[in-house]
Formats: structure tokens, C-alpha cells, sequence
């Protein structure tokens, strides 16, 4: 239909684009992963070191192993959250569908940081939770341990991202068939069991996209464990941050980013493969 | 056949026995009355065709005996036992829904288990049962394939063999054949008949398609604007149409519009002797029961008349001629093919042939 030269014509930027601003960026971290730190002068010398200090320094693996547990919470609670909301919006909410799911959309245009603010100001030990309680007499003295925890982060994160794991698993709902679920009522199935066998299957591909979702921006977040989240908080891209700023160790850096792009990559992989096979079009 | 585990004959009442029962059914929907004071009885074994144009609340009428509507007023009784109060999982009625809604994340044995699944059947009692569905519908060959390797047809057989799997007293199929192309709908229509034939099920078919209706029905229900026009056989229907309505809306008819006055009817250029009070009436007269008159004799009990032929539509055995009795009186006849005719001619018609209808 189109011309060869045109072809190559149109094609050319994007591939530019990605090869400036996508490859070259990757190929200089992953090089730098490689390389080492001298006297605070990063060195051309290529080795495994960073890799070896990544999978031994137990400091190292318990972030990590503390980064996939938050996002592993935040993925689960946005999912509980979100997909009874999606099946109410999608087959209970009636003429209230449009204005509940503008209510879910209106928080995505608020400033993460301003929200991450709004959090700081209801967990603190001065803040509107402790007042609540201490008012309703239930605590005598500020709870501490709501702000600058785990749970605050994973609290946080849930807030941001449960709208990104409901419009996926919304959509999917609002794409079955609605004699799919008539046909099971018909064959003698319950509601429970026209969800169990009908409604969870075709819904998977929303639900695995959502949670693909909430995981991965999880699994990155370095703002969340910032603002809320402590020492107790950190996260793996917090370390990735301080040591490509005050600790000034860019090879380390480099090295744990290259770990976490191999899970992103490989979880998003995943995902792919299983959502192909759940896909019944 | 006879000993297929589909047929639920020890489970039923006796054949033509009565089975289903709709009293006095309304259905509105907001202002609008969809189903105005159905009254319907359907017996053990029958294949009852619920025929209508699209909005003439036939489709309605099925998703109230299958439960996917409440009634606004009015019972359906199934059995001896009230069937409407029941939620449609309840209900041994199955559906063969417009365009199938099979389960696409299930294969076509998969599809066809469901019902039997969520019944907690016995895995064994499964396997055979509905190996022996997808056997009476010839699909045991396509077993593995998802809906959507499967043809329109194919399909078709699916849904059928979905429904009967679990041996429902009664079978609703919703317009079920109105999908595939002409030739396959053909073959469907003769393979549902003897289907129902075989497993003695009572089957209640939603058409608007009347030559379907005809073909498949031991009794036909006309629909028309949410009430029954009229329910008879098909031959009963043809034959003695009760208003003009249904006599437009099954096969094609003349309608004679005049009076009765002293026991002759007048209608244009026609006259006949009938007995009746005086006063307007409307009749419905078929093509074929106006012949061509070649020797210029009529029988005692028949109509004579002269007209001009003015169109004829080949219709390969036979011919339909349109012609004009004067005063622009039009008349259709179908005749047995006999190649081009113009001019005037004699035409007859019996009487008795002459339906007087209600407007």
C-alpha cells in the first residue's frame, strides 16, 4: 500500500527516539554495571564484583526482598479492592456506574506528591488519625508506628495505584457478554458459582494486567518509602538512588537497576504469555 | 434413540398431557405494556412456535418462563407447581439462547458439562452423558475445540447439545436458527424436528420466520403488539385465519374488504350467497384458491369472475399472477406454471375458500 521510502521515512524517528532516550541509556547502565569505583573516580575496568557484592551484601537482599513483599501487598490489596469495585461499577451500580467511575478516575489527576502528602498529614503522630483516636479515647498518646513503616508505604501505594488495577479488570468485566451470564444462571448455576466458573476466568486478562500493573510500579517506587515509608520503609530504589547520589558508588547503582529491570522484564513476560492464554476472542 | 439418557420420558407427565401454564401475564416495561394478558398452555411433548414481528413481545415471553424477567402480573405454573416465583437456576428449563452464548474459555465438551458440573454430577455420569449430547447433535468430533474454531452451525449444535445435556422438561429456543444462511437453517429445521421427535422434550420456539414456524410447530402462537392473536396448528392457522392480521402474516392472501346484505357478500366486483347480518365484513381469500377457468363453466358452490392479468412472477412450479378485476380491484392467483398469459380471463373460486376475519 505504502512506498518503500516511505516506509522508511516514517519509521526512522521512533527508532531513533528509542535508540537514543531507550538502548543507549540501558547499554551505559548496564556498562556501568560492570565497571568499578577507584578513589571515588569510576573505573573502566570490567568485572563482576558489583553483581557478587548485590547477591552477598544481606543488606542488599533484604531491601529487595522487603521491595517484593511491599509489592506484592500493594498488588493484593489493589486487587481486593479494586475488582469488587469494578464488578459493582460493571454489573450492580446502574445509573450511579457514570458518576462512581468518575470518582475513581478524579485521584489519578492529583499531584502523586500532594497525596503522598495528604498520607503524612493523616498517619503522623500529630495527625488527623492519632487526633481521631486520642478524641475518641481509644489511644491515650500518638500511635507511632502508622507513619514511616511498611505498612504506611504499602498503605500509600495502594491509594495510588488500586484506579490502575480497577480500569483494566472494569474493562474486561464490561466486555462479557451479558447472556454468557444468563446462559450459566439458565444452566443452574448461582451467582457464586456463574462468578467462580464464568466471570473470574474471562475477567483474568484485566485482573493479570492490573496486577502486572500495581506490581511493577510497586516494585520502583522510590517517592512512596520517601515521603512515608522510614528506614524501616526503604525500598530498592531508594538504595539505587542514595548510591548514584551521596555514596556515589554509579556501578552498584547500576547493577542493582539492571536487577530490577531483569524481574520487571521477566514479570511483564510472564504476564504477556499468561494473558495470551487467557485471551478467548 | 430410544434409550438415550436424555430422554427424560419416565420424569414427565404423559404426552399431551399439560405442562406449562401462563396465566393472565403482563409485562410492562416502564410505560410500556411489552405483554398485555397472555394466557398460554403448552402439553408434554409439544413443539409450541411463539411467531411474531421483532417487538411483538415473543422474545419476552420466553425470558419470563425462563426466568431472566418477573411477570408485572399474571403466574406461570409448570408441573402443578408455580414456575415464576423461582430463580432461573431453579427452573428445569433450559435456553438456546439468539446467538448461542456459549463459554468461550470452554471447550465445546466443556461447554456442554456445565450444567451437569455445577449440578455436582458424578464425573463418570458426566463423561457419558455428555458424550452421548454431543453424539445426538454429531458433534463428538469437535469436542475439544473452543467456540470460537467452530462454525455458526457448529455452534448451533453446541448450545443444543448444552441445553439437553440436562434434560429439561422444557426447551426454549430464542430465534435460534436465525443466524446461519438459508441452507443450513433449512437442514437445522429438519434436524431440530426429529430431534424433538426422538428425546419426546416439549419444545417452545421464538420465530419470525412464519415458513419456520409452519415447518417445525405442532401449534403455532401469534404474537402481535403483545397480545395472542391466535393460537392454533399450522394447517388451522393457514386454513382459518381469524383476522385479517394473521391472515396477512401467515402466507401471502388476498383480503376481500365489503358487506353482507341480504345474504349476499359484496365485494367489488365479486358476489357470493352468505349467510349473516347485515352490515360490513372482510375476507381472506389465498391465492391458490383462485384458479384459472378454461371452459367458462363454474361448479355450484364456486365464484366466477372476469379480469385482466397485469404482472406474473415465475415462481418455478407455480406462477403468480396479479390481476385487475376492474375498478382497481387487484387479486392475486397462483396457478401451476403454465407460461406467459395475458389478457382477460375467467377466474374461479370455491366459496367455502372465502375466510371471513376479523379486522
Amino acid at each position: 500500500m505504502y512506498s518503500r521510502a516511505y516506509k522508511s521515512v516514517v519509521s526512522v524517528p521512533p527508532l531513533l527516539w528509542v535508540a537514543a532516550f531507550l538502548l543507549l541509556p540501558y547499554a551505559l547502565m548496564f556498562a556501568h554495571s560492570l565497571w568499578a569505583v577507584r578513589e571515588g573516580i569510576i573505573v573502566h575496568h570490567w568485572n563482576l564484583n558489583n553483581y557478587k557484592t548485590l547477591f552477598t551484601n544481606p543488606v542488599y537482599l533484604e531491601v529487595l526482598s522487603r521491595t517484593l513483599r511491599i509489592a506484592a501487598s500493594v498488588t493484593i490489596c489493589s486487587i481486593l479492592l479494586g475488582y469488587p469495585l469494578a464488578y459493582y461499577l460493571a454489573f450492580h451500580a446502574g445509573t450511579r456506574k457514570e458518576l462512581l467511575y468518575q470518582l475513581v478516575i478524579v485521584p489519578l489527576w492529583v499531584s502523586y506528591l500532594v497525596r503522598g502528602y495528604a498520607w503524612k498529614t493523616i498517619l503522623g503522630s500529630d495527625g488527623v488519625l492519632n487526633g481521631f483516636l486520642q478524641y475518641l479515647h481509644l489511644t491515650h498518646e500518638p500511635v507511632g508506628f502508622f507513619l514511616y513503616s511498611p505498612f504506611a508505604v504499602v498503605l500509600m501505594l495502594t491509594h495510588i495505584y488500586t484506579p490502575f488495577v480497577f480500569l483494566p479488570i472494569y474493562a474486561a468485566l464490561e466486555h462479557i457478554p451479558r447472556p454468557l451470564l444468563e446462559a450459566s444462571q439458565d444452566l443452574g448455576a448461582g451467582s457464586l458459582q456463574t462468578f467462580w466458573r464464568v466471570i473470574l476466568p474471562l475477567s483474568m486478562p484485566g485482573l493479570l494486567a492490573g496486577a502486572t500493573f500495581a506490581f511493577v510500579l510497586s516494585l520502583g517506587d522510590f517517592l512512596a518509602p520517601l515521603l512515608v515509608g522510614g528506614p524501616s520503609g526503604t525500598m530498592i530504589a531508594n538504595v539505587v538512588q542514595s548510591l548514584f547520589g551521596a555514596a556515589f558508588d554509579w556501578p552498584l547503582g547500576a547493577a542493582i537497576s539492571v536487577g530490577i529491570l531483569v524481574i520487571t522484564i521477566s514479570l511483564l513476560f510472564l504476564s504477556e504469555i499468561l494473558e495470551k492464554r487467557w485471551a478467548f476472542k | 434413540m430410544s434409550a438415550s439418557p436424555a430422554n427424560p420420558a419416565q420424569e414427565l407427565p404423559a404426552e399431551g398431557a399439560e405442562l406449562l401454564e401462563v396465566r393472565n401475564i403482563a409485562k410492562r416495561f416502564g410505560a410500556v405494556d411489552v405483554l398485555k394478558n397472555i394466557s398460554l398452555n403448552i402439553a408434554s411433548g409439544e413443539f409450541l412456535t411463539l411467531l411474531g414481528e421483532s417487538g411483538s413481545g415473543k422474545t419476552t415471553l420466553l425470558r419470563l418462563i425462563a426466568g431472566f424477567e418477573q411477570p408485572s402480573s399474571g403466574e406461570i405454573w409448570m408441573g402443578g407447581a408455580r414456575l415464576d416465583v423461582l430463580p432461573p437456576y431453579k427452573r428445569r428449563v433450559n435456553t438456546v439462547f439468539q446467538n448461542y452464548a456459549l463459554f468461550p474459555h470452554l471447550s465445546a465438551r466443556d461447554n456442554v458439562a456445565y450444567g451437569l458440573r455445577v449440578k455436582n454430577t458424578p464425573g463418570r455420569e458426566i463423561n457419558g452423558r455428555v458424550e452421548e449430547a454431543l453424539r445426538m447433535v454429531k458433534m463428538l468430533d469437535f469436542a475439544a475445540n473452543r467456540p470460537s474454531k467452530l462454525s455458526g452451525g457448529q455452534q448451533q449444535r453446541i448450545a443444543l447439545a448444552r441445553a439437553l445435556v440436562n434434560r429439561p422438561q422444557l426447551l426454549l429456543l430464542d430465534e435460534p436458527l436465525s443466524a446461519l444462511d438459508a441452507n443450513l437453517r433449512k437442514q437445522m429445521q429438519s434436524e431440530l424436528k426429529s430431534l424433538q421427535r426422538e428425546i419426546g422434550i416439549t419444545f417452545l420456539f421464538v420465530t419470525h420466520d412464519q415458513e419456520e414456524a409452519m415447518a417445525l410447530s405442532d401449534r403455532i402462537a401469534l404474537l402481535r403488539d403483545g397480545a395472542l392473536e391466535q393460537v392454533a396448528s399450522p394447517r388451522e392457522i393457514y386454513a382459518h385465519p381469524a383476522t385479517a392480521y394473521t391472515a396477512q402474516f401467515i402466507g401471502q392472501t388476498n383480503l376481500l374488504r365489503g358487506e353482507i346484505r341480504g345474504s349476499i357478500a359484496t365485494c367489488g366486483a365479486l358476489r357470493w350467497p352468505l349467510e349473516g347480518t347485515d352490515g360490513p365484513a372482510m375476507f381472506s381469500l389465498r391465492p391458490e384458491a383462485i384458479r384459472i377457468c378454461t371452459d367458462g363453466k363454474r361448479q355450484t358452490n364456486e365464484v366466477k369472475f372476469r379480469a385482466t392479468v397485469r404482472q406474473q412472477f415465475y415462481g418455478g412450479s407455480s406462477e403468480l399472477l396479479e390481476v385487475d378485476c376492474g375498478n382497481g380491484q387487484t387479486l392475486r392467483v397462483r396457478v401451476p406454471a403454465r407460461g406467459p398469459l395475458t389478457g382477460e380471463h375467467d377466474f374461479v373460486f370455491s366459496m367455502a375458500e372465502a375466510i371471513r376475519v376479523q379486522e
